[in-house]
């Protein structure tokens, strides 16, 4: 995906990525969504030169699609780290010092939620409860809960994260 | 071979349960089964040994206790200070009035073979053979109301959806369970999923429906897998799919992911997403009863309303209604959640107090201070003192009280928390989570911020408490749905509640 910052390119890769995700959908709107999560597990992102090829699949203006993406909290418009780590701010989290948690990690990692730290291994986001209130507070890294999160657990994923 | 169960639930994952399995499936002459979880949260990760004396069961339970639980001879279920006993005497278990969760905990949640044998498709046999009109006539009979917040009769709803005349009709199941201090959802569809595929199938026979959709939330990844799992085992035991079990009835279902909207789990604004749209919520009428996913009658419940459904078939719509209180019949599986000690799913008739689940089974908080307030019913849910802990769980008593029951998720906080800054942060919510349809609810709830920073830095307190009020009144009054018109429940609840939070001497900032 090198080339994706120079004016002529026009990232036939990413389009044809993105239809023949549609296809395996049957060209349905209906499933957008699920076309636009697949996507972007294979891409990490959902690339700009992505959308007018997924309009002309499933019949739909580019401004429709366009919507869509910008809707959702979870697609990503640009790559993220190797690493997404979801800090929960709800709550029931908020209940156990998540708070000082959310603190205690835009420090360590020296990044604010929504950014990618400088190494590239790490993008921190909020969210909004991933369902462990019990065991709060929680956070989620790529597709794995972590609950009763303190700060030598943070530390410790963190530091594999960066490994 | 002695079977050892460790818990395959993401709280329990979240907490080293795939380490600990790991480590005991090394041990000789073991067979590790990844069961639910009881819901005994605080005590994650819970294993349970099979013997002669039933399940033992140990935990908390880390990979390091593995080698001194094996030397203890845990495998025939002996002393270890890990050792909770036999797990159905454990008053935080016995003590429940298990309808819908009885078997979640109890088997491997992917096996037909495990459903069946602890009475699952009972409901379902049942249904074959009645009409759909008999079928939605025991639902209505239970007195079962929707367990996703609002509470609407769900006998009465599925009979609209029969009635409507339409060459398809749909069954749309809300797993958004977007409440923060719930997890019963999640505990169903990684626990029990066959129950759900069970629920939403009969939902199917009784309306006429051929097609359904599980929408769930994309931050539940293990529910997602388990409940595609769980639908494929359905299918190949031909529980699910066309003509089932031999007779002419079909039902064929779906699982689709959300994207990290709130609003979304609004059940027109799911509908949209359904569809591949944004999710703004549609104005009411007409109801989605009648013109819903793709236009067509649907059929729209929360997980815990179709999972209460396969008890009403095979037990009887009326031993489910002689459980509860008032108009709120049946059990409810609460959730004891944030500064709690006991934290976990305690599935309690309806008329339980608020004091017994969270002092009587939650023990109290984490931390070892005073309650202070209790969150119930989710992000739009009010904030209860402590003076108000004897109400029953009931939906007119909180109704009356300026509270909601909710999807029955309870928040505990103890001494340190600053009522203001719940209440800022209830209207952040709603500014972050408004799909933007409505004036009051979008511009409404940036302006509560506003305002409540306001109060709390010492401007014009009395003038601007004043403005928070009619802001909520313009909210509650002016918004389409109940994100911006409920969003001032725990706004007012903090303010008439905690007063002295928003009065408290102004904090010099000192860089
Ligand atoms: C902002 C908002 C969020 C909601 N979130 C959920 C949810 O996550 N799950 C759910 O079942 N119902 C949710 N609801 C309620 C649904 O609109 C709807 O009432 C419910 O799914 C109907 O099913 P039931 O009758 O079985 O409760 C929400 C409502 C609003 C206004
Ligand atoms: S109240 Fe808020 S979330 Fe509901 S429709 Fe209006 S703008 Fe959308
Ligand atoms: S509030 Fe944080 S996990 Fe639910």
């Amino acid at each position: 995906m090198s080339g994706k910052h120079t004016l002529i390119d026009l990232s036939p890769g990413e389009a044809v990525a993105a239809r023949a995700i549609a296809l395996r959908y049957g060209n349905k709107p209906d499933a957008l969504l699920e076309i636009l999560h697949d996507l972007q597990e294979e891409l990490g992102f959902i690339p700009e030169a992505a959308l007018p090829a997924l309009a002309k699949a499933l019949n739909l203006s580019r401004a429709e699609v366009h919507g869509v993406v910008s809707f959702y909290h979870d697609y990503r418009r640009a790559p993220a780290g190797r690493h997404v780590i979801k800090v929960c701010r709800a709550e029931a989290c908020q209940s156990m010092k998540g708070n000082e948690l959310a603190a205690l990690i835009e420090r360590s990692l020296n990044i604010t939620f929504g950014q990618t730290t400088a190494d590239g291994a790490i993008t921190v986001e909020a969210t909004y409860c991933l369902g462990n209130c019990a065991l709060a507070p929680a956070i989620m890294v790529d597709d794995k809960l972590i609950g009763r999160v303190d700060q030598a657990k943070f530390e410790k994923i963190a530091a594999e994260c960066k490994a | 071979m002695i079977r050892v169960y460790v818990p395959r639930d993401s709280a329990a994952r979240s907490v080293g349960a795939d380490e600990v399995a790991a480590e005991i499936a090394k041990l000789a002459d073991v067979q590790v089964i990844r069961n639910g979880s009881r819901g005994l949260l605080w005590l994650e990760p819970m294993i349970e040994v099979e013997t002669a004396e039933g399940r033992i069961a140990y935990g908390p339970v880390g990979v390091e206790d593995v080698a001194s639980l094996a030397s203890s001879g845990f495998l025939t279920g002996g002393a270890h200070k890990l050792r909770l006993g036999n797990i159905e005497d454990h008053p935080y278990l016995k003590n429940q009035e298990r309808l819908t969760f009885a078997r979640c905990g109890i088997t491997d949640p992917v096996s037909v073979d495990d459903y069946v044998a602890h009475g699952g498709f009972e409901g379902l046999k049942k249904s074959l053979a009645l009409s759909g009109a008999a079928i939605v006539a025991e639902v209505a009979e239970s007195g079962l109301r929707g367990r996703g917040g609002a509470g609407f009769p769900t006998g009465i709803k599925w009979k609209t959806v029969h009635d409507a005349r339409a060459e398809q009709k749909y069954i749309c199941c809300n797993a958004d369970e977007g409440d923060s201090g719930t997890f019963a959802d999640r505990m169903v569809m990684e626990g029990d999923p066959l129950m759900l595929v069970e629920g939403m199938t009969i939902a199917g026979i009784a309306v006429g429906a051929t097609k359904g959709y599980a929408y769930i939330r994309s931050e539940y990844p293990d529910a997602i897998a388990t409940m595609k799992q769980a639908i494929s085992a359905a299918v190949a035991a031909n529980w699910l799919g066309d003509n089932i079990q031999g007779t002419d009835k079909s039902f064929h279902l779906e699982v689709r992911r959300g994207a990290g909207a709130y609003i979304c789990g609004e059940e027109t604004a799911m509908l949209e997403s359904l569809e591949g749209k944004r999710g703004m919520v549609r104005p009411k009428p007409p109801i989605p009863a009648l013109e819903g996913l793709f236009g067509k009658p649907t059929v729209i419940n929360n997980v815990l309303s179709f999972a209460a459904v396969p008890y009403i078939l095979a037990k009887g719509g009326t031993a489910y209604k002689n459980y509860g209180m008032g108009r709120s019949r049946g059990t409810l599986p609460f959730q004891l959640a944030g500064n709690i000690k006991q934290g976990g799913l305690v599935e309690k008739a309806f008329g339980i107090t608020l004091r017994q689940l969270v002092e009587g089974f939650g023990g109290g908080t984490f931390t070892g201070h005073p309650i202070r307030a209790i969150q119930v019913g989710g992000p739009l849910g009010a904030y209860v003192p402590v003076s108000q802990l004897d109400l029953p769980m009931d939906y007119e008593s909180f109704a009356a009280n300026g509270a909601m029951v909710g999807h029955g998720g309870i928040v505990v906080f103890d001494d340190s928390v600053d009522m203001a800054a719940q209440a800022r942060f209830a209207m952040e919510f709603c500014a972050i989570e408004s799909c933007g349809k409505c004036t009051p609810c979008r511009i409404g709830s940036t302006r509560g911020v506003e305002v409540i920073d306001r109060i709390v830095a010492g401007v014009e307190r009395e003038r601007n408490l004043e403005l928070l009020t009619d802001l909520c009144q313009t909210m509650t009054d002016g918004s389409l749905c109940a994100m911006g018109g409920l969003t001032p429940m725990p706004v007012l609840s903090a303010v008439r509640h905690f007063a002295e939070d928003f009065d408290k001497p102004v904090q010099i900032a000192a860089e």
